[in-house]
């Protein structure tokens, strides 16, 4: 049962405390927008075997979104951090460069 | 015979006799005996039959490996079937029952599989049994579930009387064993100073080590374990756990003990089984190592036992499984068995090694103990029915010529020893192949890894592969100071005691006893006891292409039963190696799952039954509902009453009741379920018109409008009543199952999506009681009671108003969901029942009637109001729904607004709402379809809709019906043939689906 | 006000741990950036308390504020001036952006008494309740059982739980249920 730490108040929570929500940063495509811009921001999704970005509550407790990167085939997390940003701080990027050489997610290596 | 013998006996206490039952036969034991010791001692050898050839089994093992000691225990409400007498502690009046036999234990009809066992060959059911098609459902499948399965499930009207609870616990290093390699894992960690819990599935701790003899630090194992008990139960970072067995090893460190508290002794009062849920940081696995059986004919005959399980009976329970013992072996250790029993004053005629020579200490041992030893050896077959009678000499290297017959009534057999790596493989950990030991162990470099991604297990001891006591003990430390260095403490250096014991000679792997064998023996030659799979059935499988180890399991069933193989899965993949002709590690294991043995439901359930089994929501006015006939509806958790039921009513006549009274005086109904949300900030109107298809941000405080929120797939989630507070505060409205889906909307969109927008929400639904005052007496009912002005001008249509009420703080909204004159008054929920008792007191002139939800359905129904989870299913649009007037054409954007203009969804073939009015006043089938021309490509009759609600309206007296119709609004007085159940197909009319008061002149008032 | 009807009415149950409803306990949520000097000033006015850090509880003589998150406390005071503070000090903050919402009806409060407290919650919550991970001062919001809760230790041997009106009856009997006298654990040293 994953243990993921609440950026928001630190609490090291197990899943039971958490709610998973997908994918991290979507961009939200609105009226106006073309089909296939759409189509990709609601129903397409990365499925790596490998490091993946996600979205969490931490629902029973403080109930803050955050985001955290976690492989998939271990289960590693290598950090969690803020829901309001749109990419991923810089330090956990290198973080997982130096864990996982060569990883790539979307538009970032 | 098996029998107890005078001496020895370290477990039980032979001043403590107890009493007990086998099969309705009174019978004595000890305290401290196992059901399996016990048995033995009164010379049950025989204890059930196997489950397919029902072939008399006896005990095997000692522990928590034996697949055959099975037995039902208990009676009635505490009857468990399926239970190891090895690891059942006896307590006087225990009862226990043997399986898989009809009529008795000892005359079986069953046995006749035993004789047909060449037809029932691996496969034999998938082969047997599909042809012809229709026969499996009403004939094959009937007869085999009559006569198969494993033990008796409990009678389905008992309760479990017991209570069970789950406990949280957290730790550094968590050690699962409390043999000599477990104590001084724990010792190690715990002397750092690391928090350290230590699990031990039995009541005694040591392990092996105190039957298996030698020294350590000079002393008897035994008073080292004592040593290292007071040691740790002196620290204050360390506890031992008894009667807790490491059940699983899950994801970053989570481990599941199961705590075995009144089994032995179900006279003490308090939970009989707490499920310990673990979070550690570094789990140590001292799980030890189970011993193998040898692949010989007959090795499932009631006498043969392992070699390590015939020394424990002897030394832990003064208990001989016979007079007579044969040993065969293919290592040294199983001459301690010999020694032991020759010790006790038992006879071994003979050891039949499989080595061609041994060099050991222990075999110069047994043979100055004047015990004759057979090298190159092989016990071809034993001979026995219902107990062993002989073991039939040949040579390994050999075909199974039989040399010489050796009468015993007990064989004690080796074929090594597989340490227990269950709990490091269940989190992924891999394993290696020790050729010198023939033996799976873990692979230290490839442990499973943590949320951290480093490891966080740790083998210790024989499940670590060392099996020498000096080695075990020099693990074992290493392995604690593994663990503390990995939590952050340092232990800098570590004492490991001195382990002394007998050097070993190497055994030689036997996977075939004699290593030719013919089919015939082979045939009766037991890899897996319980679920009764020979050698012959897995090299059949082979034959037949089955290569993978997982697929041959499920082939043969290999590995399969309640043991999951503990004593079979080494051996039989050793026999599909061979088969195929490949390396054993290239084969590999199949996959170890939790629990290691089974745990209990109620373990798992924990305190979850009865009136806690899940959470019930009460609204404050649920005892008075409860006291006067509420018929309860589950809606979510939360529980309201359907309708309120007068002496003798039927549920029908008190809702009809229900609405009439409503709709012509004054009506009652409980509404405090609604979802009440503040949402406040300069930017709530903002974000409430993303939030809703309709504009919100032009509400004037003091008002209310009704709402639609879409989920951004553009289908329709939850409406209700929002009301503008002041300039920067709202409160929604939710329905009674969207409260804590709708706020965490709310929340997932501000705080991951529009994070600089300045809007604050609580979900403040429990704070308030709401009753809902309906029907054209509710003003008169309110002006009486008094404290505010209620009037159409004061508080018109749509409008919401502070103030009090007969001396309540409350807020009223004037909203309607019945076309009635309506008030929806909101008051603390402290003060909810007074103010419901009030009302009521105060109604009585206008005989005012409580209702339930079904009076609330259907005058809603009579309205034409949708109703989310009705009219809506996840999949339907507010378009769909004709609700196109609460959809703002005004803004940019909402969620769900760029969905909804999908080409799908503007497809103008989309069903649409309805009314539908019966033909003969009738009601139609919830659920039912609108049948259409034609067929489709499946032969399923075409359809043009479908209805969403359905009901008998009073106030009509006629079946009412909304419904999506294909082009519906379109199709104004079509007659529609609508699908009946098994009945003739029932006839409805399109109408508006607006049935009552289309004008409104009700509410309007 | 005599009309004021707990959850439960105050029941009570004495096992491991003496557990009663508590009366008279009020409840204010706010919402605000809880590191705003303004948000800090009122709060300290109107309840006489500074506002807690991270997962932490400050207590004056009879009110007092817990931590639920970067932007939410609960302040504390007594039931019957709960209206009255939340409506003061949503006042003094009328030109800050915050939300400030009387919840003491929506709550269900049990005091639970006795050394073992520490047993009875862990038998229900995922948290670690050793003393040295969890201590008087400190709050903790989680799940119990099947519903969501938060508790505090006022002191070694005092802990109040929260959780909401509708299923008091629940986490009463939760807790009842986990503190049954004979089923004590004894996994604390102290």
């Amino acid at each position: 049962m994953l243990l993921i730490t609440c950026p928001y108040c630190g609490v090291a929570a197990e899943e039971t405390e958490l709610h998973g929500g997908g994918e991290a940063h979507l961009k939200r495509f609105g009226p106006g927008s073309n089909d296939d811009d759409f189509t990709s921001y609601l129903f397409h999704r990365e499925n790596p075997k490998g490091v993946h970005f996600e979205r969490w509550r931490h629902v029973n407790g403080c109930g803050k979104w955050f985001h955290a990167a976690r492989c998939t085939n271990t289960l590693e997390v290598f950090g969690s951090y803020s829901a309001q940003t749109t990419e991923p701080p810089k330090d956990l990027l290198d973080t997982i460069r130096a864990k996982r050489p060569g990883f790539t997610w979307r538009d970032l290596a | 015979m098996s029998t107890r013998v005078q001496t020895q006996g370290r477990l039980i206490n032979r001043d403590r006799p107890v009493s007990f039952k086998f099969n309705g036969g009174l019978m004595k034991g000890y305290q401290g005996d196992t059901l399996a010791s016990a048995l033995l001692a009164n010379d049950q050898m025989l204890i059930g039959r196997s489950f397919k050839y029902h072939r008399p089994r006896g005990v095997v093992a000692s522990g928590s490996e034996e697949p055959n000691a099975i037995v039902g225990l208990g009676t009635g409400n505490r009857f468990e079937p399926n239970q190891r007498a090895t690891t059942t502690e006896i307590f006087h009046g225990l009862t226990a029952t043997s399986q898989n036999h009809w009529p008795s234990l000892n005359y079986d009809v069953g046995i006749v599989n035993n004789l047909l066992s060449r037809f029932l060959s691996a496969g034999f059911y998938y082969k047997m049994f599909i042809h012809p098609r229709p026969f499996w459902k009403h004939v094959y499948e009937p007869f085999i579930r009559h006569s198969a399965g494993l033990g008796k499930a409990p009678d389905a009207e008992s309760r479990d009387e017991d209570r069970y609870e789950h406990f949280y616990a957290f730790t550094d290093v968590l050690v699962i064993g409390g043999g000599v390699a477990g104590l001084q894992s724990a010792l190690t960690a715990a002397r750092s100073g690391a928090k350290v819990l230590l699990l031990e599935q039995t009541a005694h701790l040591g392990g092996r080590a105190p039957v298996d003899g030698g020294t350590i630090d000079g002393m008897e194992p035994e008073a080292w374990v004592e040593k290292a008990r007071a040691e740790l139960a002196a620290l204050p970072n360390a506890q031992i756990r008894t009667r807790t067995m490491g059940a699983g090893v899950y994801d970053h460190g989570y481990v599941l003990g199961y705590e075995r508290l009144t089994d032995h002794a179900p006279e003490v009062a308090g939970p009989r089984h707490r499920l310990w849920r673990i979070r550690t940081a570094q789990i140590i696995t001292a799980t030890g190592a189970i011993e193998r059986p040898l692949s010989f004919a007959g090795n499932d005959i009631p006498g043969v036992m392992l070699a390590s399980a015939v020394r424990d009976y002897l030394v832990n329970y003064g208990v001989s499984p016979g007079d007579r013992t044969v040993v065969v072996t293919n290592n040294d250790d199983a001459y301690r068995t010999a020694i032991a029993l020759v010790q006790a004053g038992l006879k071994v005629p003979a050891i039949l090694d499989a080595r061609p020579q041994g060099r050991g200490a222990l075999m110069s041992e047994a043979k100055s103990l004047g015990i004759r030893v057979e090298t190159g050896a092989a016990a071809v077959k034993v001979k026995g029915a219902k107990r062993v009678h002989s073991v039939c000499r040949g040579v390994q290297a050999g075909e199974g010529e039989v040399l010489e017959e050796i009468f015993c009534d007990a064989v004690a057999m080796s074929g090594g020893w597989s340490p227990v790596v269950h709990l490091w493989s269940h989190c992924g950990g891999k394993l290696t192949w020790d050729t010198e030991q023939a033996a799976f162990r873990p692979d230290p470099d490839r442990a499973p890894t943590s949320h951290d991604g480093n490891p966080f297990v740790i083998a210790s001891g024989a499940a670590d592969g060392a099996f020498h006591l000096n080695k075990v003990l020099q693990n074992a430390a290493v392995a604690g100071q593994t663990a503390a260095h990995r939590v952050g403490v340092e232990t800098g250096g570590i004492v490991v005691p001195n382990g002394t014991a007998p050097d070993e000679a190497a055994l030689a792997p036997v996977w075939m006893m004699p290593q030719g064998a013919k089919k015939k023996l082979r045939m009766k030659a037991w890899l897996d006891y319980q679920n009764d799979v020979k050698v012959s059935d897995v090299q059949l499988a082979a034959q037949e292409g089955f290569e993978s180890v997982e697929h041959t399991k499920r082939y043969t069933t290999l590995g399969m039963a309640t043991d999951q193989g503990k004593l079979s899965n080494i051996n039989g993949l050793a026999t599909l190696a061979n088969a195929l002709g490949e390396d054993i590690p290239r084969v590999g294991t199949t996959t170890f799952r939790p629990p290691y043995t089974p745990i209990s439901m109620g373990a798992i359930a924990g305190e979850a039954r009865a009136e806690i089994f899940q959470p019930i929501r009460k609204t404050p006015m649920y005892d008075w509902h409860d006291a006067h006939g509420a018929h309860w509806e589950p809606v979510g958790h939360w529980r309201r009453p359907y309708a309120f039921l007068r002496s003798g009513e039927s549920v029908h006549d008190a809702v009809n009741r229900e609405v009439q009274a409503t709709r012509k005086s004054l009506g009652l109904l409980d509404a405090s379920t609604l979802g009440k949300i503040i949402v406040k900030g300069p930017d709530a109107g903002r974000f409430l018109d993303m939030l809703y298809t309709n504009m919100m941000s032009t509400l004037k405080p003091g008002k209310c409008r009704y709402g639609l929120m879409c989920s951004e797939n553009g289908f329709l989630s939850d409406d209700g009543v929002v009301a503008r507070i002041d300039e920067d505060t709202f409160l929604c409205h939710t329905t009674t199952g969207g409260a804590d889906r709708i706020h965490a909307h709310m929340e997932e969109w501000l705080q991951t999506e529009w994070w600089d927008w300045n809007v604050w929400t609580v979900n403040a639904t429990e704070q308030f009681a709401q009753v809902a005052v309906v029907g054209p007496n509710a003003r008169k009912l309110l002006e009486k009671l008094g404290g505010m002005d209620v009037s159409k001008e004061a508080l018109g249509f749509m409008e919401w108003k502070d103030g009090t009420l007969g001396g309540f703080p409350v807020r009223a909204y004037r909203i309607s969901f019945s076309g009635e004159l309506s008030y929806e008054i909101a008051v603390p929920a402290n003060l909810g029942r007074a103010f419901w008792d009030k009302l009521l007191e105060a109604g009585k002139e206008w005989d005012i009637t409580p209702y339930g939800t079904e009076a609330l359905h259907i005058m809603r129904a009579e309205k034409g109001f949708i109703m989310i989870g009705d009219e809506t299913d996840g999949t339907v649009i507010p378009q769909d729904l004709g609700l196109d007037w609460a959809i703002s054409k005004k803004k940019e954007d909402y969620i769900g607004k760029r969905a909804q203009a999908r080409a799908h969804m503007t497809d103008p073939k989309r069903w649409k709402l309805v009314g539908l009015e019966t033909l003969d006043g009738s009601v139609l089938q919830d659920g039912a379809y609108a049948i259409a021309e034609g067929a489709n490509e499946n032969g399923q009759t075409n359809t043009q809709g479908r209805v969403t609600s359905t009901y008998h309206s009073p106030t009509l007296n006629k079946g009412i019906a909304m419904g999506l119709m294909l082009n519906g609004p379109d199709r104004m007085g079509e007659v529609i043939s609508f699908t009946n159940g098994d009945n003739p197909a029932a006839k409805a009319r399109i109408v508006n689906p607006v049935f009552f008061d289309p004008e409104g002149d009700k509410q309007n008032v | 006000m005599s009309d004021v009807a707990l959850a439960l009415g105050g029941a009570s149950f004495e096992g491991l741990v003496k557990i009663e409803e508590l009366a008279g306990q009020g409840m204010v949520t706010l919402r605000g950036d809880l590191t705003d000097k303004a948000i800090a000033a009122g709060v300290l006015d109107v309840f006489g308390v500074t506002l807690p850090s991270t997962r932490e509880t400050v207590f004056a003589a009879n009110t007092g504020a817990l931590w639920m998150s970067p932007d939410e406390a609960l302040l504390l005071c007594a039931y019957n001036e709960a209206q009255a503070k939340a409506d003061e000090l949503a006042t003094k903050l009328a030109n800050v952006h915050a939300l400030v919402v009387n919840v003491s009806d929506a709550r269900a409060v049990f005091q639970l008494k006795g050394s073992m407290l520490r047993e009875v919650i862990a038998k229900l919550a995922p948290v670690d309740m050793s003393p040295d991970a969890f201590s008087p001062g400190m709050v903790r919001r989680t799940r119990m059982a099947q519903v969501a809760a938060a508790f505090w230790m006022d002191d070694a041997s005092t802990a109040r739980v929260v959780c909401f009106r509708s299923v008091g009856e629940y986490v009463f009997n939760l807790l009842s249920n986990a503190a049954d006298a004979n089923a004590s654990v004894r996994h604390y040293s102290t």
